[in-house]
């Protein structure tokens, strides 16, 4: 992954319903034994995927026909608990290039754009018309403008909102902003002179 | 960049500290802020190590970072090798690291490992007035003593690694007042379960969280940090309370706190640091201590909760309650429980340990219960052991083990197996987060944990305490 700009996210939908998502859902503390990301989309939603399946049943994640799908829609308060990065990059590396949802976790929301996954919000009644479309035909195209600040899924544009911060990363292609942290470090020196421990 | 309530003399300890650590304004419009104090553990940092080297970049402050084990180690056997390979390899990446930049670790050789939220604050790194960050959510515990402390993730474990610095927005402050006195039996556990419960898992976004008022202030610096260390479960990622004498006076002597020369001075600039009367706050909230009872989670995230005297009533989620097996319009007392779990970075301290061995002492386990003891550091361990706490925890049948996270969050071999329940003094009642997808935690106080030991099941801790049983 490295640094390019995102204007816009398209693709089909992954309709993944509940809100509360911890990201100890997303990404199972187990899957955290490794000095890698490498590996971490098989862990995505694990033990809920292992429940449905026992009880005879589907995750999201598991049906067919939302393989491939690059925008995950969720509910609010999405990534909450632990501050683990592997929920975003699992998500990442299963296929997942956007998120649109009522509201994220702070964390979860920084730990994305640095590896350049927008998480974009949407009214409550947006959520549902963009749910309501995907399962109806998962097949449908949605579009997460990031410039222009919309979601579009057939004739129906929504509105969406990300901090300037955030969009300014992702238009401008320097969402991995360590690099800026160095830049002009004297500032920073000044900035330690200055502190009084 | 700079924060600046009105009038501008009065600002609140956020603003403070903030302007102090505010190096720039990015193009980005973040703020690029100065990072006191890193904080590094096993599981969240050998990315960030392999991203530095991939770009050949140093550590840029080793002085200002320090690191433990505390997420994977076994709380058993902590024989070399690890029995877990995974946890070995993990284990010898940070040893790598640390040896490789200069950075301190606090190995399990060095009778100062444990929990990184428990160890910081013990040998004196958390100071007022810092700025701390470490990969880690529970990382607000360190507010506790008027430091600004946030978790953060791998990407930006890197950059503090590589700058020293984070690119950060500055946060709203909702200065949570909590009056009165707490009845016997209810905890700094208790107080902020129920905040969170007040006002939700995602009530905290956006703001950072001043705890204050009486019920606070009168808090012990074991306690605030039990309040500040849940913040992150209300959805807040910072949570702190203004230094004062109780703040100095924990800090008094420990390793890494001021000489006994400089002492007076740092404890005159710390108490410098809290809010000022008259500073503005983005919302204000109110809570009676003595409307509080002991407090227990009934659902799957942290603001599910009932007091015990109530009934869990229309819970909103039903499906949480279904997969915790409970029925609404019932009390969570008497809800059967297989494991009792006293430890974490919320509630495996040494007065922790106390309290619910004062619960313990001269009872029994309930068989069939699996009872553990984790002290949060091999510090408390020492301490506790000192105290004979280790004895009335073993001759009740509690199992007295090595300092870590261990079942928290079940990375190591401690867990749940099926669908056990367990009475909890942990933070998080996540499904699958105890190691077992059809696992049930009950958040409770370290007390409440050891009554329900007793009882095999969740009782009122306060009949243990008058001495009725």
């Amino acid at each position: 992954m490295s640094d390019s700009s995102i204007h816009s996210v398209s693709g089909r939908g992954l309709v993944l319903r509940g809100a509360d998502m911890d990201t100890d859902r997303i990404i199972p503390a187990r899957f955290l034994k490794t000095v890698t990301f490498d590996g971490l989309e098989h862990g995505v939603f694990a033990d809920d995927r292992e429940s449905l399946r026992a009880a005879g049943a589907r995750h999201s994640f598991d049906r067919p026909e939302f393989a491939g799908a690059r925008i995950l829609l969720v509910h609010k308060n999405f990534g909450c608990g632990s501050s683990r990065e592997h929920a975003p990059q699992a998500l990442y590396r299963w296929g997942i290039r956007a998120i649109v949802g009522e509201s994220f976790a702070e964390i979860f929301f920084t730990n994305s754009v640095m590896l350049g996954l927008p998480c974009v919000t949407v009214k409550e009644s947006a959520v549902q018309t963009l749910m309501t479309a995907v399962d109806l035909d998962p097949t449908t195209e949605l579009l997460v403008d990031l410039v222009h600040d919309f979601v579009r899924v057939g004739e129906q544009v929504l509105p969406a909102t990300l901090p300037l911060h955030a969009k300014d990363a992702f238009v401008s292609g320097h969402w991995d902003g360590a690099g800026l942290l160095l830049e002009r470090y004297e500032e920073v020196e000044a900035a330690v002179a200055r502190l009084p421990y | 960049m700079l924060l600046r309530s009105d009038p501008p003399m009065a600002q609140t300890l956020f603003e403070k500290v903030w302007n102090q650590h505010a190096v720039r304004q990015l193009p980005t419009g973040q703020t690029q802020l100065y990072i006191g104090l890193h904080l590094v553990h096993e599981v969240t940092s050998p990315q960030a190590f392999d991203m530095l080297r991939a770009r050949g970049w140093r550590v840029r402050a080793p002085q200002r970072t320090f690191a433990t084990v505390d997420h994977i180690v076994p709380t058993s056997s902590q024989s070399r090798p690890f029995a877990d390979a995974m946890a070995e390899q993990m284990t010898t990446a940070l040893e790598r690291n640390c040896r490789e930049h200069n950075i301190p670790l606090f190995d399990l050789a060095s009778g100062r490992q444990g929990i990184v939220h428990v160890i910081g604050p013990e040998l004196g790194l958390t100071q007022p007035g810092m700025t701390i960050a470490c990969g880690d959510s529970h990382t607000s515990t360190h507010g506790a003593f008027g430091a600004i402390a946030f978790g953060i993730g791998t990407s930006q474990v890197r950059d503090v690694l590589a700058s020293q610095c984070i690119a950060m927005t500055p946060l709203k402050v909702r200065r949570i007042e909590v009056t009165g006195a707490t009845t016997p039996g209810v905890y700094a556990k208790d107080v902020i379960l129920t905040i969170i419960q007040r006002l939700g898992v995602e009530g905290g976004v956006g703001y950072a969280y001043e705890y204050a008022g009486d019920a606070i202030s009168g808090m012990t610096m074991d306690e605030r940090m039990t309040v500040c260390n849940m913040s992150i479960e209300g959805g807040a990622r910072i949570g702190y309370v203004n230094p004062d004498d109780v703040t100095a006076d924990y800090l008094a002597g420990r390793p890494f706190a001021p000489s006994a020369t400089d002492f007076d001075q740092a404890r005159s600039r710390w108490k410098s640091l809290a809010s000022d009367a008259g500073a503005r706050y983005d919302d204000l909230v109110r809570l009676d201590a003595s409307e509080i009872s002991p407090t227990v989670t009934w659902g799957t995230n942290p603001g599910q909760s009932v007091g015990v005297d109530d009934k869990i009533s229309n819970p909103s989620d039903i499906n949480s309650l279904s997969f915790m097996g409970l029925l609404a319009n019932t009390s969570i007392i008497g809800t059967k429980i297989d494991v009792a779990f006293i430890g974490s970075c919320t509630n495996g301290r040494l007065s922790d340990l106390r309290e619910a061995a004062k619960v313990i002492a001269g009872r029994r386990v309930r068989p069939g219960v699996r009872a553990m003891v984790v002290p949060g550091s091999q510090a408390v361990r020492l301490a506790a052991e000192r105290e004979g706490l280790h004895e009335v925890f073993r001759s009740a049948g509690f199992d007295w083990r090595e300092a870590g996270c261990s079942m928290c969050l079940a990375m190591n071999p401690d867990r749940l197996v099926g669908n056990e329940t367990c009475a909890s003094s942990s933070n998080r009642n996540f499904r699958g987060r105890q190691g077992s997808p059809t696992g049930r935690t009950l958040l409770m106080s370290p007390a409440m944990v050891a009554a329900a030991a007793v009882e095999g099941a969740v009782v009122d801790v306060r009949q243990f305490l008058g001495g009725r049983r």
